[in-house]
């Protein structure tokens, strides 16, 4: 670090966020002079920046992790897989809000290029290897997000969700900043892997500067993700924002965060794991609780998927506080299938909208099995998956994290999990139960858009499928973290 | 036939494809109603074989297919029959017919779904008694619960919504449980394959908590007592075919895991903890069958009556440890045991057959009341002869099923503990009271109301259904020797698993 040569970094490893940015940029302009009319092309090359994004990443996949950028960019497996599955998530994300967007006249360059602009956020947090990286990548999916939750000028709960949101993330962040600068002042170093040595090779647990920084590091991110009990934010976002505002932030950013926690916590801070292991416990068994409690007085489906959100952060806490590989992959894995999961139950909500009707109430869903047998039998794999009933994909997620928690020896924790996951099924059973068991008050055929309606079968059908043969996604997530 | 050809497989997943050919028919019910038959015909056609190419002599496995399913959890698609599971395979596939059957003309709401729930249901069950794979177990096991709950609150009675969610949370709740023991297991054994647990040493406090994880799991499923009150619900509020699954199959559901995962995994626990099942069931055997006799509905108290007689399945099980502490052989045990085994075989065939009864009468008067009716004998003679039949069954009647099992269990039960054994017999007179009571209100006497006197006698269709279970229900009385001689083998098995210490030996 010390010499002063200025050497030239490996650009092409940062290739796919260079590419995202060229691209978001270059969206932007264009954007500016089409009308409303061609408004479609923004569209179209905002997922194609997806795709390409997607192809220079499995394209630039090497084995070996590499880092450039005076180390504070890492590119590695775990990296590059979680990459792909969030360019593939935000490709439905577009594809889904596409309709919604247009019925309610918000189909603007905004809302994608903003959404462009996270993404980059959250490959800079994937890939980063530094503090400071992190945090940089972090402020661009929060800005980004702040703007989108507050994209509905005219609605007066949008426009507070995103007041709530911004300051409420403000403040977490300055807490994971505050926490940062602690390892900083302590270790000298703001690279992941320097700081990660340092504490490894510290005899005693004592110093209290350390002890604050965890405190700090974690309150930052519990925020960020939404465990109770700083998790606040999370219905009133969910449920004030535009529903595909809310599934853009119910979905990618949480495989981002997952990422984040691997990179602070693991990678970082893994020589204090003790001490931040206590405080995950804690954190997630109040997450599963509030999160399944609560999420049953709910009569809004997106307040209610919000608080099923809390409690499935808990499952993932559960996951990396293990602190072992099996449980770190674990976690990966459950990630990534709650994000195709929350997918389709926000899908779902937006299929059943259309103009003048949110359709984001649970007696909204009354009688669905009579008015479409089909999306009533995709919302049923949905559900049944969120609430870990195999078959279905959420199932072996469940598996995953709680056979890692077994396998640590805290036995006692899976059955405080399970026993929370039984509560968690009742909420989900309510669904299906107004679906099945009610009869329908609204008649109207569903409005929803050919594509839409295709992508949120294969949704649901990956769901099952996922279900039905898990091994190449637990396979995948378990070379990643070799 | 190849011994290698998968016909386990076949009889799982030929009627769930057939559910969802069903499912695609869709809109036309007079096709839906005879591709589910077909289909339910074919899945009982290929599960014969089993019983045919049944190899009586061994206790090992058979039939036995194994493929790598999720590698990197060690979790293997592992299927395989013996003695105990197989007689339970057939009786699926049977029930499902019957209820495919009697659910001809009487469902005219979604057909469709109907027959597809019941379909994948017969698959489901099916797989959860040849899954040697602890996982697959827990799969069919869990999924079973998405087609019931569904059964019961769209085809269901008044209440519907309330005993199917009232269902699901209970079995949800007992088999998570279930779950945290088979993780703790695949911690300890690296596999989570069965028969290797079988083969594990566990301290004494880990066998407690693995027998009380099992217990929960099983003991909602049979239900015992006190964790039974789902049942009346479920069963009351379901129609007609729910509740024939439900007491044919599903209990019995309950029961196996008793014998296929806590006697063989935990024994040292069982044999500490026997007295704990064994008051368990007593107190399902005489106090559910008080509870039993006051019942207003015919439903309630066939279902009340179904717990009582399954705890007699599950005092037959633990009354090993008693019997071989007083003998120091199992060979007295081995009774107790087969009794439990065919009194499980016996109930499916007779509790179906009343639940059928009761569906009979109220698809045509629309009560399940037993104050609602009175001399159907003098309008439905052909029905009441069954119905009658069954009762006395019931009742345990010799000549019938449902005498064998309570004997043998008796019996044994006399080596275990002179006091036990009396206690189990009172059964023999609680359960001919609640059941001739009932016959006697319902059945006999004269036409209580204009209602019972426009009454029509039995078409063909639920004729056939209840004269094959009538046919088989005075067989078995008669001749239980096919059903006791394939247990055989693999009973002794379980029975010297049971007695053996699984507890670490230390050098």
């Amino acid at each position: 670090m010390s010499s002063m040569t200025f050497e030239m970094p490996n650009f092409a490893l940062a290739l796919p966020e260079i590419f995202v940015l060229s691209m978001a940029c270059l969206i932007l302009l264009i954007d500016l002079f089409l009308s409303d009319r061609n408004r479609v092309l923004t569209y179209l090359m905002s997922q194609a920046t997806l795709v390409g994004a997607a192809i220079l990443t499995v394209g630039l996949h090497s084995g070996e992790p590499q880092l450039t950028f005076g180390g504070s960019f890492i590119s590695d497996t775990m990296g590059d897989v979680l990459k792909v599955f969030i360019y593939l998530v935000t490709a439905v994300v577009f594809l889904y809000s596409r309709e919604y967007l247009r019925v309610r006249q918000l189909f603007t360059g905004e809302y994608f290029v903003l959404g462009l602009f996270g993404v980059l956020g959250m490959m800079v947090m994937v890939s980063a290897h530094s503090f400071l990286t992190i945090y940089l990548g972090l402020e661009l999916l929060s800005l980004s997000l702040y703007a989108m939750v507050a994209l509905q000028r005219d609605s007066v709960t949008a426009t507070e969700a995103a007041m709530k949101y911004f300051v409420l993330g403000s403040l977490a962040s300055g807490m994971l900043l505050y926490g940062l600068s602690m390892f900083y002042g302590v270790t000298g170093s703001l690279d992941i892997a320097e700081v990660g040595a340092y504490l490894k090779q510290l005899p005693g647990d004592n110093n209290i500067v350390l002890a604050f920084g965890v405190v700090f590091v974690v309150v930052g991110l519990a925020f960020k993700l939404g465990a109770v009990p700083f998790h606040m934010w999370v219905p009133d976002v969910y449920h004030g924002a535009p529903t595909s505002v809310t599934l853009y932030i119910g979905t990618a950013p949480k495989i981002a965060a997952f990422a984040m926690l691997m990179r602070l916590l693991v990678e970082g801070l893994g020589g204090l794991h003790v001490q931040w292991q206590d405080m995950l416990i804690l954190l997630a068994i109040v997450s599963m609780a509030v999160g399944n409690i609560i999420a049953i007085a709910q009569g809004n489906i997106k307040r209610m998927l919000a608080y099923s959100t809390i409690a499935h952060v808990g499952f993932l806490l559960l996951g990396v506080l293990t602190g072992t590989a099996n449980g770190y992959s674990s976690a990966m894995f459950y990630i990534i299938v709650y994000a195709i999961m929350a997918l389709g139950g926000f899908g779902m909500i937006m299929l059943l909208s259309r103009a003048g009707f949110e359709s984001d109430r649970i007696d909204d869903f009354k009688g669905l099995n009579d008015r479409s047998p089909w999306f009533a039998f995709i919302m049923l794999i949905l559900m049944i998956s969120m609430a870990g009933v195999p078959v279905s994909v959420g199932f072996w997620a469940k598996l995953a994290v709680l056979q890692a928690v077994v396998r640590a020896d805290m036995t006692w924790l899976a059955v405080v999990a399970v026993i929370f996951s039984v509560i968690g099924a009742y909420y989900y059973l309510r669904i299906v139960k107004v679906m099945y068991f009610d009869k329908a008050e609204e008649t109207a055929p569903l409005a929803s858009s050919f594509d839409m309606r295709v992508a949120m079968s294969a949704n649901g059908l990956a769901v099952f499928a996922l279900g039905v043969y898990p091994s190449a996604l637990t396979a995948l997530c378990a070379a990643a973290l070799k | 036939m190849s011994s290698d050809f998968p016909l386990l497989s076949l009889v799982i997943w030929l009627p769930i494809i057939g559910g969802l050919v069903v499912l695609a028919a869709g809109k036309n019910d007079g096709l839906v109603r005879w591709l589910s038959l077909i289909f339910s015909v074919m899945a009982f056609a290929v599960s014969v074989p089993l019983y045919t190419g049944f190899d009586t002599g061994t206790y090992q496995m058979q039939f036995v297919e194994e493929a790598a399913w999720v590698p990197t959890f060690n979790i293997n698609y592992h299927l395989g029959i013996d003695g105990i599971s197989m007689p339970l395979i057939l009786l699926t596939t049977f029930t499902t017919v019957l209820v495919v059957i009697a659910g001809w003309e009487v469902i005219q709401y979604r057909v469709a779904q109907y027959m597809a729930a019941f379909l994948i249901m017969e698959g489901l069950m099916v797989g959860v008694f040849c899954a040697l794979d602890a996982v697959l177990f827990y799969v069919f096991w869990e999924f079973m619960l998405i087609p019931m709950f569904l059964i019961i609150g769209i085809w269901g009675g008044v209440r519907r919504v309330y005993a199917a969610i009232k269902f699901f949370l209970y079995t949800f709740l007992g088999s998570v449980l279930l779950l945290v023991a088979v993780l703790y297991l695949y911690f300890q054994s690296d596999s989570f394959s069965i028969l290797d647990f079988h083969d594990l040493r566990i301290g004494l406090t880990a066998q407690v908590l693995l027998f009380f994880a099992f217990l929960i799991a099983f003991a909602v499923k049979v239900p015992m007592w006190p964790v039974h009150t789902w049942l009346p619900d479920a069963h009351v509020e379901a129609p007609t075919g729910g509740s024939v699954i439900l007491a044919a199959i599903m209990l019995k559901l309950g029961a196996y895991g008793f014998v296929r995962f806590i006697l063989p995994i935990a024994p040292d626990a069982s044999h500490e903890l026997d007295w704990l099942i064994i008051t368990m069931s007593l107190i399902a055997v005489i106090y559910i069958a008080l509870v039993a006799l006051v019942q207003e509905d015919m439903k309630k108290l066939i279902a009340y009556s179904s717990i009582s007689h399954m705890g007699f399945v599950t005092l037959g099980f633990f009354l090993v440890y008693s019997i071989y502490d007083n003998t120091q052989s199992v060979s007295g045990a081995a009774l107790g045991m087969e009794g439990a085994l065919v009194q499980m075989i016996s109930h499916g065939f007779v509790s179906g057959a009343l639940f059928l009864c009761v569906g009979v009468m109220y698809d045509r008067l629309h009560s399940r009341n037993i104050s609602d009716y009175g001399g159907v004998a003098n309008t439905m003679p052909v029905f009441a002869t069954l119905m009658v039949l069954f009762a006395m069954a019931n009742a345990g009647l010799p000549g019938t099923s449902g005498f064998v099992g309570e004997f043998m269990v008796i019996l044994s039960a006399f080596k275990a503990n002179f006091w036990i054994a009396l206690l189990a017999s009172t059964t023999l007179v609680l359960g001919a009271a609640y059941t001739l009571w009932m016959v006697k209100r319902v059945i006999f006497g004269q036409v209580g109301n204009a209602n019972v006197a426009t009454l029509q006698d039995l078409n063909g269709r639920e004729a056939l259904v209840l004269g094959s279970l009538a046919v088989l229900v005075l067989l078995l009385g008669v001749y239980p020797a096919p059903l006791v001689d394939v247990m055989h083998a693999s009973v002794g098995h379980l029975l010297e698993q049971a007695v053996s210490s699984k507890i670490p030996v230390i050098p």
